[in-house]
């Protein structure tokens, strides 16, 4: 194991909501008890203010970071930004991590058992938004008795999570990294994640959402949404690049409907590997949440949703991002701008599309080591 | 920092400007004169900036900085929303001078602007007698590879904002050789390296 990792990690577990005290969820429905998966790095000062918390993306999870067992291949999602004097440096930050309410990596969600039917949630699921799980989030943080958060970081979907910090619990936040993302889930976006949704739904094995007991689940539905995700997640320079026109294990078109190029069996790699860690109903629930998404939501307009935020942002885009496009983050800096707070843009330049915020991590850890630098000097 | 390490023309932007008042700098640079400014006016800074790493330079000294390229324009800034933009050294980089002040003039109360003086005795010897393109100490660069793209002189400069009814509140003229020299004042245009003038509408 390599000197800058923390090394062997453990999930742990926490049960929140327990009824009659349920978490009123923003569809008016109510959901508990809840469990939250999460993972921490580091260790927390005696004042409670070294914390980062890291928002993952629609398919991660509490595991940020280190290994869980020292035969494991690979690390946590974020471990090239996580560990001793990396981005998130654990020997100065307290790292948390914990998997989105909806999820299926030990957080509640519709894969877990309903207590009172003692069945899988499937559909009966209750609808979850960005703001129902930075509600979970943060009874976590009361729990481990953080008052106030130095920075709140996350891509695309995780930064959805930041953004709702801010605005729905401006005094716990100190400061805030959002990462290609945007102030709402744009009509394009939506369509992409719809058309996942109906290559899970109508999967033969689908069954309603029912399939937790069957031998066969729907793996085809699944795996093509992640395929339709992907396309989404590279861009048309990098797709180039990474693939071209290349055939895969062949110097002849087969003529037949099998995996002639590179980039077809680079897709169905990742559906097919996707399938194997990944729930089809949490898709289905964490991309509708997405979709719902929109910061603005309950305020006049984006200028006074930003109004009484009080964290310092660093908001950064990437500009072959045609998913979460550069121009969206720059509506959440021109937002904070008009309301004088303080923010620094930075658009990267980059050729990776969206997947550039797992990718740019040499840029990212440059900035991100300079601004924890200055906003932990105020309160550390 | 102390104040002998800003540049000379920062200096003098820095004591046209009041205290606690909003103040964009745009082609802020490495955030010098913001950090200056925060430090000793207590004002509420705004960078904007093109290169990546000027940028780092500003977050690593907590200037408020927005990766943009100002010949784009300012159309996501109200008018007015500002006390004080900055232009300092940068005017003659840009690729459309007039729409840059004009939009500087609109989002700004008052804008300072500072850039190097075309009619500088040296600069007209330099093309007089050597016959090519002046490269003189406050304009190092060769004409093929300079960012320097629209030269203007201090006189061009009062032209302009006459045609263009720019009120031209102070004028500061910077001459780094003979520092403090009544011709200097008198003849501006041929003596001063650099203008810093402070306009409003």
């Amino acid at each position: 194991m390599k000197k800058d990792s923390v090394g062997i990690v453990k999930t742990k577990y926490l049960e929140f909501f327990s009824p009659p005290h349920e978490l009123k969820l923003e569809s008016g429905e109510k959901l508990g008890p809840v469990h939250l998966a999460y993972e921490t790095y580091g260790t927390l000062n005696r004042t409670k203010t070294n914390a980062v918390l890291v928002l993952h993306a629609l398919s991660g999870d509490a595991h940020a970071a280190g290994y869980h067992r020292s035969t494991d291949k690979k690390p946590g999602w974020w471990d090239i930004m996580i560990g001793p004097g990396k981005a998130f440096d654990t020997h100065k930050y307290y790292v948390i991590c914990s998997n989105v309410m909806g999820g299926c990596k030990g957080s509640t969600g519709p894969s877990s058992i309903n207590p009172i039917t003692k069945r899988t949630y499937g559909l009966s699921f209750p609808i979850i938004t960005i703001k129902d799980m930075v509600k979970a989030q943060k009874a976590l943080m009361d729990h481990l008795g953080i008052k106030k958060i130095l920075t709140l970081v996350g891509g695309s979907m995780g930064g959805m999570q930041v953004l709702q910090w801010t605005v729905s619990y401006p005094d716990m936040c100190h400061s805030a990294i959002p990462i290609a993302t945007a102030p709402y889930l744009s009509a394009q976006s939506i369509a992409f994640d719809e058309v996942g949704r109906q290559a899970i739904i109508s999967d033969p094995y689908f069954k309603g959402g029912n399939y937790y007991k069957s031998r066969k689940k729907p793996s085809r539905g699944l795996a093509i949404a992640r395929m339709i995700g992907h396309i989404t997640y590279l861009s048309e320079k990098s797709m180039h690049s990474k693939f071209g026109r290349n055939l895969q294990d062949k110097a002849k078109y087969s003529y037949r409907f099998l995996t002639d190029f590179q980039v077809e069996s680079y897709l169905h790699h990742q559906g097919d590997s996707f399938v194997k860690r990944f729930d089809a109903n949490s898709y289905l629930y964490i991309s509708k949440a997405m979709d719902y998404f929109d910061i603005s939501q309950g305020f006049s307009s984006m200028n006074e949703t930003f109004a009484r935020v009080k964290a310092k942002y660093l908001v950064v885009s990437f500009s072959s991002d045609w998913l979460f496009p550069p121009a969206q983050s720059k509506r959440i800096v021109n937002a904070l701008r008009q309301n004088l707070k303080f923010v620094s843009y930075v658009d990267v330049p980059s050729s990776y599309g969206h997947d550039a915020f797992l990718l740019e991590s040499e840029t990212l850890t440059r900035l991100i080591k300079k601004f924890l630098a200055t906003v932990s000097k105020e309160i550390l | 920092m102390s104040m002998s390490d800003l540049r000379y023309d920062l200096k003098a932007i820095s004591e046209m400007i009041k205290p606690g008042s909003k103040v964009l700098d745009l082609g802020c640079g490495d955030g010098t004169l913001l950090e200056h400014l925060k430090i000793t006016k207590n004002i509420i800074p705004y960078g904007i900036e093109i290169s990546s790493e000027d940028i780092e330079k500003c977050i690593a000294r907590g200037v408020p900085v927005f990766m943009s390229d100002i010949d784009k324009g300012l159309e996501d800034y109200k008018s007015n929303s500002f006390d004080y933009v900055i232009l300092s050294q940068t005017l003659q980089v840009t690729k459309k001078p007039y729409k840059v002040l004009s939009e500087m003039l609109r989002v700004g109360k008052r804008c300072i602007i500072s850039f190097p003086n075309f009619g500088y005795f040296s600069i007209r010897f330099f093309l007089l007698f050597i016959g090519r393109m002046p490269k003189v100490k406050i304009l190092p660069f060769n004409w093929y590879d300079t960012p320097n793209i629209h030269h203007l002189t201090i006189k061009d400069f009062f032209i302009f904002c006459r045609k263009n009814k720019i009120r031209v509140l102070k004028k500061i003229y910077i001459n780094f050789v003979i520092k403090r020299c009544l011709f200097i004042k008198v003849f501006p245009n041929l003596f001063a390296q650099h203008g810093i003038f402070m306009i409003s509408k």
